[in-house]
């Protein structure tokens, strides 16, 4: 979960003096906003014990379907938990997954769409595999690979992974192709330059841009993967306060209790938006070409 | 131009096949053996026999799967563990609310999306255009269920104005049917519809910069004909691409629609299958959505041809 801060440190890097970082973040306000608005759920996700939580999964019979108060900022489900220390620690799952998902996907995907754009055998085949398994929409993948095994956290993530990795190996293997053909790698290869190197110095350099905005989309769709499943009820474990499972359970009550599932949703919702915040804007940042277009 | 549809029709037989592996394989790669996880953890080791030998689970594993290919090819997708009925029929029975709501987003959210694009593209960098390009960040941001859920505290329970949920046919009245489908149609077209604009408004800002379109406003041409003579039908490719990629995105929030709105489609069919672990209905499911994913993307491709005559594979 800390990873989120310290990644944006090293984005924000790249114009290394101080005037030069401001003007650049003022140029691209989304992903200040993004960053701080994700930043904002990431500290709310690592410091949820010390927030005026309770216990999320304390049960209190006597307490049941409490209204917003003082008392219970985001008022209390039908089991009489408090909804606001369940959402607050709804966050921890949420980008858990969100960040999980988008590591493993990208390094995945980044080995795969480098051997793929590199060896024409593989190429043919794995791409094959990657067309046909791209053509499942990706929550029918995630869900059947859920319906197989056992409810775990992990498994949510390996699921939803999964589903991502085709996106991410195509993303690599066009850049990898739009490279290979390109004057300095050749000029590279015809300087004897090796294999490996080209690869490691010239190559995967510029895969890294590309990787890193597919890489926060990966993360948002993931959370709502994530939310989608267990709300279906093929996600995290019931036992786990996640965003959607909490949607889930008041799903049955929604017409006399809505804030159960509008405050886990307009969280979910504000994170998704953060990261997606965040992407546009390194999109931006990272390819001028494409920023006036899209 | 024959050949070409020839080879991309051809195309889709390779794609097929993997979903078919996939689908099939599911059940193989699991840890554990699948007839016991279709069981449950309830099951007698005679239950867990009856389910083997009645899948073939018993068989070599190629031999499976050539019978079951083979018994696809004849639209025969098994047979549903809980209620004993052919997977094909339950799905047959589930089908019509699935297509009429993705119909009807499909139709809504084309009409709307395209002509905001336009309209951004057009007036670029006015509010207008931050208008859009927010509705379109927005879109991709609120889950299609927590839209779904607010739509039914705004219009359903805050004011009456509409039915919280159910499905009603065409057939039984337009109004009644009108007033069913409107939520659900909103809550699944949005991030359809934040899709199609974003990239109808990028594909019309590449073609607005072109000498013709200069060309076009030139000789005096209205703005009308020049934005959609000229512009949109040189921008087509690109929407009509993203409209068939984005199939999946409605593929998938069908699920979750049909399940807030309690449609009694193929997405609540997945539901219940989900929660029996009754593995036929799932495969059948994906397959079936698979292939129109497919068969959607064909279309698009052969529309390439009508919508810019100077493609020819």
């Amino acid at each position: 979960m800390t990873v989120v801060p310290t990644d944006l440190v090293i984005l924000a890097a790249p114009s290394a003096r101080k005037r030069g970082t401001w003007a650049y973040m003022r140029r691209h306000p989304t992903i200040v906003i993004g960053a701080a608005l994700l930043g904002l759920m990431a500290l709310m996700a690592i410091f949820a014990p010390y927030l005026g939580t309770v216990d999320p999964q304390a049960l209190s019979p006597i307490r049941r379907l409490r209204w917003p108060s003082a008392q219970y900022w985001f008022g209390t489900d039908m089991l009489g938990r408090d909804v606001y220390s369940r959402t607050l620690y709804g966050a921890r799952i949420s980008l858990t997954v969100g960040i999980s998902v988008a590591l493993l996907a990208s390094g995945i995907g980044l080995v795969t769409g480098l051997v793929t754009g590199f060896s024409r055998w593989t190429d043919a085949v794995v791409m094959r595999i990657m067309d046909g398994l791209m053509s499942i929409p990706a929550i029918l993948i995630a869900i059947a690979l859920m319906a197989l095994t056992r409810a775990s956290l992990e498994n949510v993530i390996f699921a939803i992974t999964v589903a991502d990795v085709p996106r991410v190996t195509r993303l690599v293997r066009g850049v990898v192709l739009t490279l290979r053909e390109l004057p300095f790698v050749e000029a590279a290869h015809a300087s004897g330059t090796g294999f490996v190197r080209i690869l490691w110095r010239h190559i995967l350099p510029n895969t890294l841009p590309p990787l890193l905005v597919q890489g926060t989309f990966v993360a948002a769709s993931a959370m709502i993967v994530e939310a989608i499943l267990s709300f279906l009820g093929a996600g995290t474990p019931p036992n786990i306060p996640s965003w959607g499972n909490i949607m889930a359970e008041g799903r049955s009550l929604f017409q006399v209790a809505y804030y159960i599932v509008l405050i886990p949703g307009a969280f979910l919702s504000i994170t998704v938006l953060a990261i997606n915040l965040l992407g546009d804007g390194l999109r931006d940042a990272l390819d001028p070409r494409l920023a006036r277009r899209m | 131009m024959f050949a070409y549809i020839v080879r991309r029709i051809l195309a889709t037989i390779p794609v097929m096949v993997v979903v078919a592996l996939f689908v099939f394989s599911l059940l193989h790669l699991s840890p554990g053996d699948p007839a016991a996880i279709i069981a449950g953890d309830t099951a007698t080791a005679d239950d867990i026999a009856r389910i083997r030998q009645t899948l073939g689970l018993d068989q070599p594993l190629y031999i499976q799967f050539a019978t079951w290919v083979w018994a696809l090819l004849h639209g025969d997708l098994g047979i549903s563990i809980f209620t004993n009925l052919p997977v094909s029929k339950l799905i047959a029975q589930r089908i019509e609310p699935t297509i009429t709501l993705t119909i009807s987003t499909l139709i809504a959210s084309v009409l709307v999306a395209i002509p905001m694009g336009v309209l951004a593209a057009w007036k670029a960098g006015s509010w207008i255009d931050r208008m859009v390009m927010v509705f379109a960040v927005l879109g991709f941001s609120v889950p299609v269920f927590v839209l779904a859920y607010l739509l039914i505290y705004v219009f359903a329970i805050s004011t009456d104005l509409l039915p919280v949920q159910g499905f009603v046919t065409i057939g039984s009245g337009f109004w009644p049917f009108l007033s069913h489908i409107v939520m659900p149609t909103l809550a699944l077209g949005m991030v359809f519809t934040a899709l199609i604009a974003r990239m109808t408004r990028a594909s019309m800002l590449d073609v607005l910069a072109q000498d013709y379109i200069r060309t076009a406003q030139a000789k005096g041409l209205g703005n009308d004909k020049v934005l959609i003579g000229h512009a949109l039908k040189n921008a087509a490719v690109p929407i009509a691409t993203i409209i068939g990629i984005g199939i999946a995105s409605l593929i998938s929030g069908v699920v979750v629609t049909e399940t807030v709105f309690a449609i009694p489609g193929l997405g609540r069919l997945t539901v219940d299958a989900i929660l029996r672990r009754d593995y036929p209905i799932i495969q059948g499911i994906i397959l079936v959505f698979s292939a129109a994913y497919v068969l959607v993307n064909l279309l698009v491709d052969l529309s390439y041809t009508f919508l810019d005559p100077r493609i020819r594979y």
